[in-house]
Parts: structure tokens; C-alpha cells; sequence
């Protein structure tokens, strides 16, 4: 392609990539680097229905006009990356020398907001996304091997799961695991154990996230697998059958390695996909056993706090954690694509 | 059928223009951002009477209306003219300095409205109140009967009554409580926190102090509650334990007043609706003042909008709250600040707690973002996985982080 041509093709989606990746990128860096200015505060006489009280407040003329010196705010550096809702260098140091071992160490992190969601993230990520690639793999090969006739229907039903939004699909599982429901019933007559709660404990909440996050995911890996099953080359098959090939030996020796590319791009989605887990944990009111970078970001700007600062900062650590779990899957595809001479 | 639908619309038409006429107003928009319960919807009904001739009024009565109400009032000209707020929710929007001052409009038109009614902050008028809640105590008169006891009037006496009732086997978890993680379960050590006297802030200054004896007993006494309440205590909201209440699983809880009124619907089972019953809020730990924190809804006027859009709003609201709008159906949605409210059955609790010097939430810039930390904080003491200082430690860190970044410390 001539240059000229190549550069009138690709304007349009270098101009979107600017306007919608690289503008926001560089908003949401320089508000993490920003926070607001101090508030000037006066004590005043405040009164409601109840009686008055001195209370303190913000004086707004006074603190209006630091903003309009300095609308962006005042210059944090990276303040708030290091504060205790974030990297919270100064308490871990201090946990760091405060602990008896490793074990000890680990636990008392658990107290710090950014390392109990990467705690719950990260395990949630490294369970679901090969359990999902599994099980979509099974089902794949389940689907493919039925009757023409069933074949329709058995991938509209193994699709529904994916099709449900996921805050309604855990809102409704919610209320199946709750003590009284049918789901948690069940369960506690099945174990012998009228105690049991799937909600009180934080081990079996983490259990029940991670299997909503597998049993929600898994159409997608199914769904991608099943088209690649029906590009594998009959020959190659036949021949391996010729060769006396179990069926399983067909499976490891010749289905899996084509359909590796596949699993390559599932991966990578998934990765991303389980990083920014968020709505089965609202869904599921899990908050006090659970939480993500995403939920933190969600918490810092909703309700009456509204801490934007932190929020741009938990969104660039999350872009940073997404870069460095997928930079093993990047480097792969693309040695793929290039192979070295 | 016909004629009574006619006599309907012919009643309907004469009652809507006389009362047009009655709010005054020559022209501008009114538009209304606010939460949404039947007290609300009576108030932006009786809002929306005054649509017509030039007056244009809209209403959003939204859950989600913290969310939307700044953003929506941030533009000039403001999209919503008037947000219906409470004591907490009335802060974000002086912080963000989007209300204005109504002295000129209430010495102009307001001369009726009570005083007590006018919210001031440093001598101004900021909104006009209509509207009180507080939590109380909501008890089934009949489990209370069976097992022998009297309503609880302090939370010691309710873990006592709690004890006697799952030991006599009436139920397994008598407690309830809205002790969801997160703002509900911050509320609660809000109120027992002012319930062992405690104060929040070093005075005239943004820094906390709740790491004190207060702080480690009202946590104490939230844990010994919350082993008589259901294990998956911390998934539960409002409307959860009310589902609980309904379900007739909980004898005794504290409880918003607004929320008490469907307990007793007829949709709910006849043995646990008529026997719902309610008292004023309890003391702790030996105090004199209700653990239990008072709140006001009211509404309050835009500052980025027009002079006229102002004042229609605020005569739109003001006719929304006038003294006639009560009768037998609005009579019983809320606790009315308004001028002629007599008080009905259901809102006794409510009016014991004002009664009782219960103090109202604070109205400080600050509030929230304590709020927002101990409902993150606390929660792993609530488990059995920290201490009751530790957790306060941590709050206490939580909140000073926060508070920097907001440029309060």
C-alpha cells in the first residue's frame, strides 16, 4: 500500500484511538496526580428543625478562589498512589517490620483497602479464567459431538448463562443461596447442617463468586471453542484414526494444538474480563468478604464522599495490573505472528 | 359509570385551577430531583399542581438521586431547579456550592412557613425542612407477650429479651437491624457511638477521634447483637430485614420509622402485621440521650438558575408543603414538620426520639466520608477477625487518608 493511501485508511481509527484511548488515558493520569485544594473551614451556627449547633464548614468564597488560581487543584505527585487507600507504602513498611513471618505479614496486609481487593481479585482471575477455558473446552466437545438435530438447541441453552446481565443473574443467585432459599435450603439438608450459611463466611463467598464467575463465563469460551472445532481438518483426523488413535489421543495430538491460538485469545479475554470483576459483588452484597479495584472505584464515586482523585488512581493501578497480566499472553501472540528467521 | 367519571373531571379541573391559582406564581421552571418514597411523591405531586400558565414544573424521584442531584445542579442554568435532600445529603451540595440562600425569597413570600422549619447554616437559610425520621425500636407484641417481657427500653434490655426468647425457643435470631457492610452498618455505630455520648471530630477541626472508650463499646455492643440476628447479617439492608420482619423471623429491631407502615400493610402474614408494634428508640450503656440519630427531609432552591425560575420554584414548593396538603392519606406517610400535623399512631417512635433529645445527624462537610470508612473498617471486627480498637485504628487511617486527598486535614 502506498503511504498516502495507507495514511488516508487510517486516519479515522487513529483519530478515534485519540479521542477515546489516549485523551481519557491521559485525564485520568493527570487527575490521579491532582487533588483538590484545601478547604478553608469556619466554625458556624448551624440550625434545623432539631435546635442549633456550632458546627464546622467550608467558607466557599474563600475556597472559590483558590480554585479559580488553580482549577486542576493542588499538585499531589504521587501522594495519593502511596496513601493508605492505595499502595499505602508507609503501613506496609511498618507492617514489614512489625511482623513475626511471612504468614503473619500477608495477613495483617489483608487490613489495607488496595491489598485485600488485589487479594480477592487476583485469586478470582487465576481460578475462573483456566476453569472457564476448561470448561468451555468440555462443552465444546460435548456440543460437537451430538446428534445435527440437538445441536441447535443444546448451544441456545449452553448460551443463557452469558446472556443473563450479571448484576441481575447474581441478584437472582443471591436470593437462591440466601439460609431460607432454594439453593442454600438444600445445601444445609444435604450436609446435615441447619447452620450453614454461604453468606456469613468469607471462604464459601469466595467459593460461591468464583463459581457464579465460571458458570457466567464459560458460554463465551464454549461458543469460541465450538466454532474452532469446526475447523479442524477431517484428514489429519482421519489419518490419526487410521493410525489407531484413541480418541483422547485425537483430542491431545490434534484437536488441542489447533485449536491453541484460541485458547490464547480466550485467555487474554478472560484475564481482562475477571481483573475488572465488579457486579456479581454488588449482586451478591458481598462487600464485607469481597472486594475488587473496580468495586473501590465504584465506592469512591458514589455516595456523598465522591474522592475523585483516589478513583483516577485506582483506575490507572488497574490499567497497570491488566498491562502486566496480559503481558505474558501479548509476548506470545505476538512471537506467533513474527517468527524469528 | 360515564357521569361519575365527568363529575370526576369536572371536580378534578375546578380543584386543580383554584389551586393554581393559588401558588402565586406568574411563570419559570420548576424541576424536582429527590428520593423516592410515598412522603416524596406527596410533595412533588403537590408540587406539580401548580404546572400551567406559563409554569412549567418536572419531577425525577429517584433511589439513585445522590448520584445525579450536584451533576444536575452543577450547570448553569441548572438542570434541576430544587433537590428534596436530607441532613446528611444537603452537605455535597453546599460543598460543591450549587444552593442558594433563600432569605430574600422567605422574607418575600415565606412569612407562613414555620420557623423552626428553615434550615440555616452561618445565619443563612439554606433549605426548608417538611419532614422527620429517626430509627426506632419495632417490636411483636405477641413473641414480647409469650416470652414474658416488656418492650425493651435500653439495648442491654434488648439482649436480654433476645436471650430469653431464643432460649425459650420462640425463635432462633430474634434481632434484626440493617447492619448491611457498607452505609447501613456505619449508620448503626453512628447511632450507638452518639448513644455512649461519643463526638466524631476534635471540635472545630476536621480530625477524628472515635478510637476512645465510647467507640470500643459501641462496637462491643453492635457484636453482642449480632449473634442473636441472622448470620448473613452483613448482606442485609433495609429492605432485607424488613423481608425478615415480614417473614415473622425477628421479634425485636431498631428500625426507621418511614419503613414501619408496610410492616403493618395487609399484604404482610395477619399474626406479624397486627402484631407489629412500635416504641421510642433505646438508650446504651447507662446514657440519657437515644442511640438513635434524628433526620429532616427538606428541599432547597438551585443557585445557578434565574431569579424568576427561582422563585416559581420556590413558591411551587412552598404550596408542595402547605398546611392543607395534609389529610387521612398523606397524613401517614411521614412525620410532617408542617404547620396543623397532628400525630398518628405510626409515628410515636419518631416523636419519642425527638422528645427523648435523640441529637440529629451531623451536618458537617466532612460526615460522609467517616460515614463511607467505617462502613468499609468495622466490618472485619463485626466478622470475629480484628479487635474492636484495631478496627477503630483503622477507620480512624481510612478517614484521614480520605479527608487529606479532599484537602479537609
Amino acid at each position: 500500500m502506498k503511504h498516502k493511501t495507507f495514511f488516508w485508511f487510517f486516519l479515522p481509527t487513529a483519530m478515534a484511538m485519540f479521542l477515546f484511548i489516549a485523551l481519557p488515558l491521559v485525564s485520568v493520569v493527570s487527575q490521579s496526580l491532582h487533588v483538590p485544594h484545601d478547604k478553608v473551614l469556619i466554625t458556624v451556627e448551624n440550625c434545623d428543625p432539631f435546635g442549633c449547633t456550632s458546627q464546622t464548614q467550608i467558607d466557599h468564597t474563600l475556597t472559590q478562589a483558590l480554585y479559580e488560581a488553580d482549577p486542576l487543584g493542588q499538585w499531589a505527585g504521587l501522594g495519593i498512589y502511596f496513601d493508605r487507600g492505595h499502595l499505602a507504602i508507609k503501613e506496609v513498611g511498618e507492617m514489614w517490620r512489625g511482623s513475626s513471618g511471612l504468614g503473619d505479614f500477608f495477613s495483617t496486609l489483608k487490613n489495607l483497602p488496595f491489598y485485600r481487593a488485589m487479594g480477592f481479585t487476583l485469586t478470582f482471575t487465576f481460578i475462573v479464567t483456566p476453569l472457564v477455558i476448561l470448561f468451555g473446552f468440555l462443552i465444546a466437545l460435548a456440543v460437537n459431538s451430538l446428534h445435527q438435530r440437538l445441536k441447535g438447541l443444546m448451544i441456545f441453552f449452553s448460551l443463557l448463562p452469558m446472556i443473563v446481565t450479571p448484576l441481575i443473574g447474581s441478584l437472582i443467585m443471591f436470593w437462591m443461596i440466601d439460609s431460607r432459599g432454594i439453593i442454600g435450603s438444600m445445601l444445609q439438608i444435604l450436609l446435615d447442617n441447619p447452620e450453614l450459611s454461604l453468606k456469613a463466611s468469607t471462604g464459601l463467598t469466595w467459593i460461591t463468586l468464583i463459581i457464579y464467575g465460571i458458570w457466567h463465563a464459560a458460554p463465551f469460551a464454549f461458543i469460541v471453542f465450538y466454532a474452532g472445532l469446526q475447523t479442524v481438518p477431517k484428514e489429519t483426523l482421519e489419518s490419526a484414526m487410521i493410525d489407531g488413535a484413541t480418541r483422547l489421543q485425537q483430542i491431545m495430538h490434534v484437536v488441542i494444538p489447533h485449536l491453541a491460538p484460541l485458547v490464547a485469545f480466550v485467555a487474554l479475554m478472560q484475564l481482562m474480563d475477571n481483573f475488572r470483576v465488579f457486579e456479581p459483588i454488588i449482586g451478591f452484597n458481598a462487600e464485607a468478604h469481597a472486594t475488587s479495584l473496580s468495586w473501590i472505584i465504584y465506592n469512591d464515586l458514589g455516595g456523598e464522599t465522591r474522592l475523585l482523585s483516589s478513583a483516577a488512581t485506582t483506575s490507572v493501578l488497574t490499567i497497570i495490573g491488566i498491562s502486566i497480566l496480559l503481558a505474558p499472553v501479548l509476548v506470545r501472540t505476538w512471537r506467533e505472528f513474527n517468527p524469528q528467521e | 359509570m360515564l357521569n361519575k367519571k365527568i363529575a370526576f373531571a369536572i371536580a378534578f379541573a375546578v380543584f386543580s385551577s383554584s389551586v393554581w391559582a393559588g401558588c402565586g406564581i406568574d411563570g419559570g421552571r420548576v424541576s424536582i430531583v429527590g428520593n423516592e418514597f410515598p412522603a416524596i411523591q406527596a410533595i412533588g405531586a403537590g408540587a406539580e399542581e401548580c404546572a400551567g400558565g406559563g409554569v412549567e414544573v418536572t419531577t425525577n424521584l429517584t433511589a439513585d438521586h445522590q448520584k445525579i442531584n450536584v451533576q444536575g445542579m452543577t450547570g448553569n442554568p441548572a438542570e434541576y431547579t430544587t433537590a428534596i435532600i436530607a441532613n446528611s445529603s444537603i452537605v455535597a451540595l453546599m460543598v460543591e456550592d450549587v444552593i442558594r440562600p433563600l432569605d430574600d425569597l422567605v422574607a418575600k413570600h415565606g412569612q407562613d412557613i414555620q420557623k423552626h422549619q428553615l434550615v440555616t447554616v452561618g445565619g443563612n437559610i439554606m433549605a426548608v425542612a417538611f419532614m422527620a425520621n429517626a430509627q426506632h425500636l419495632v417490636f411483636r407484641a405477641d413473641v414480647l407477650a409469650e416470652a414474658g417481657l416488656t418492650p425493651p427500653t435500653t439495648y442491654e434490655e434488648m439482649l436480654a429479651a433476645a436471650e430469653v426468647i431464643r432460649s425459650t425457643g420462640l425463635m432462633k435470631n430474634p434481632v434484626g437491624g440493617a447492619y448491611k457492610a457498607g452505609w447501613n452498618l456505619a449508620e448503626e455505630f453512628v447511632n450507638m457511638y452518639i448513644g455512649h455520648g461519643g463526638e466524631f471530630f476534635e471540635p472545630g477541626t476536621a480530625k477524628v477521634s472515635i478510637n476512645n472508650q465510647a467507640g470500643v463499646d459501641a462496637l462491643n455492643v453492635m457484636k453482642s447483637l449480632s449473634d442473636y440476628m441472622n448470620p448473613d447479617f452483613l448482606t442485609h439492608d433495609s429492605n432485607a430485614t424488613s423481608a425478615e420482619w415480614k417473614a415473622g423471623n425477628v421479634a425485636i429491631m431498631n428500625m426507621w420509622g418511614s419503613r414501619v407502615g408496610p410492616l403493618q400493610s395487609d399484604e404482610v402474614d395477619a399474626e406479624v402485621a397486627s402484631n407489629t408494634d412500635i416504641a421510642g428508640p433505646m438508650t446504651v450503656g447507662g446514657g440519657s440521650i437515644p442511640a438513635s440519630t434524628l433526620w429532616w427531609d427538606g428541599w432547597t432552591v438551585a443557585k445557578n438558575i434565574s431569579d424568576e425560575d427561582a422563585e416559581a420554584t420556590f413558591l411551587a414548593m412552598k404550596h408542595a408543603i402547605r398546611p392543607e396538603m395534609l389529610n387521612d392519606e398523606t397524613s401517614s406517610l411521614a412525620v410532617w414538620l408542617i404547620a396543623g400535623y397532628e400525630p398518628t399512631v405510626a409515628s410515636r417512635g419518631v416523636v419519642a426520639a425527638a422528645q427523648m433529645g435523640a441529637k440529629p445527624y451531623p451536618m458537617v462537610s466532612y460526615q460522609g466520608l467517616l460515614h463511607s470508612a467505617l462502613g468499609a473498617e468495622i466490618v472485619d471486627f463485626m466478622m470475629g477477625k480484628e479487635d474492636a480498637a484495631t478496627a477503630l485504628a483503622d477507620t480512624e487511617a481510612a478517614y484521614t487518608a480520605a479527608a487529606t486527598e479532599k484537602g479537609y486535614l
